[in-house]
């Protein structure tokens, strides 16, 4: 008979240093994340691709330490996962391909940029949500995003605005953006249209 | 009784990654060394 340890077992004796723990995790999930993978983007080579990339992650974030043990281990790697399809139908999306099967419609490559309502609508959302996510951010901070981003000024405009050096200014954005990541991060903030 | 089943099969397929991914991944892991200093996070591959 084999024994099924828990998942949150194997991550601990990972995060502690046993790489045996990895192997069974990949193994007990190998088939359900695959075939999820699998069932969205219906190619072989890319769900292997997409399967890799997220354990990558998951490795990655394990072994920084950055683990949260709230929720259920495969759930947070289901949805990794289906964060880099949407990466990859994304990318796809930029440059579309020819695929040359009959039900082509030569409307999907000619139709217009403009959002349809839906996503329009989940546009507003993300960008109502980063305002207010800017707004958490220290004030010097904020000030040099603001005038990057929404009101487009170059760094030099924004240095003779605010009275800081290009360097200055440049790394105030750096620590912006960084510091942005890091409160979508904590929060588990899913930022995608 | 009427057979209400659809024609077409459903599309979704159990499939697995292959055991030459899983080995890149546990060597991956193997080789990523992380160490923290000062509060910062540096990551290396001992490869």
């Amino acid at each position: 008979m084999q024994l099924q340890v828990a998942d949150s077992i194997l991550v601990q004796n990972y995060i502690s240093g046993d790489e045996k723990s990895l192997e069974i995790l990949i193994n007990k999930h190998n088939q359900r994340l695959t075939s999820f993978i699998y069932s969205k983007v219906q190619d072989r080579a890319i769900a292997e691709d997409i399967f890799q990339d997220t354990f990558i992650k998951v490795i990655r974030t394990l072994k920084r330490g950055a683990y949260n043990e709230e929720g259920k281990f495969l759930p947070w790697v289901m949805r990794i996962a289906h964060n880099l399809i949407i990466d990859h139908f994304r990318r796809n999306k930029r440059m579309p391909k020819f695929e040359g099967s009959e039900d082509f419609n030569i409307f999907s490559v000619l139709g217009d940029n403009k959002l349809d309502a839906e996503r329009q609508l989940i546009k507003d959302q993300i960008d109502s949500d980063l305002t207010l996510l800017i707004e958490e951010l220290p004030d010097d901070q904020k000030e040099v995003l603001v005038m990057r981003i929404y009101k487009d000024m170059s760094f030099k405009e924004i240095s003779e605005n605010t009275g800081v050096s290009i360097n200055t200014a440049l790394g105030r954005m750096r620590y912006a953006l960084i510091n942005l990541r890091k409160i979508i991060e904590k929060n588990n903030i899913v930022l995608t249209n | 009784m009427e057979q209400i089943y659809p024609k077409q099969q459903n599309k979704c397929k159990l499939v697995k990654a292959k055991p030459e991914s899983i080995k890149l991944l546990l060597q991956y892991s193997k080789a990523l060394n992380i160490v923290n200093h000062k509060g910062l996070t540096f990551e290396n591959n001992l490869n």
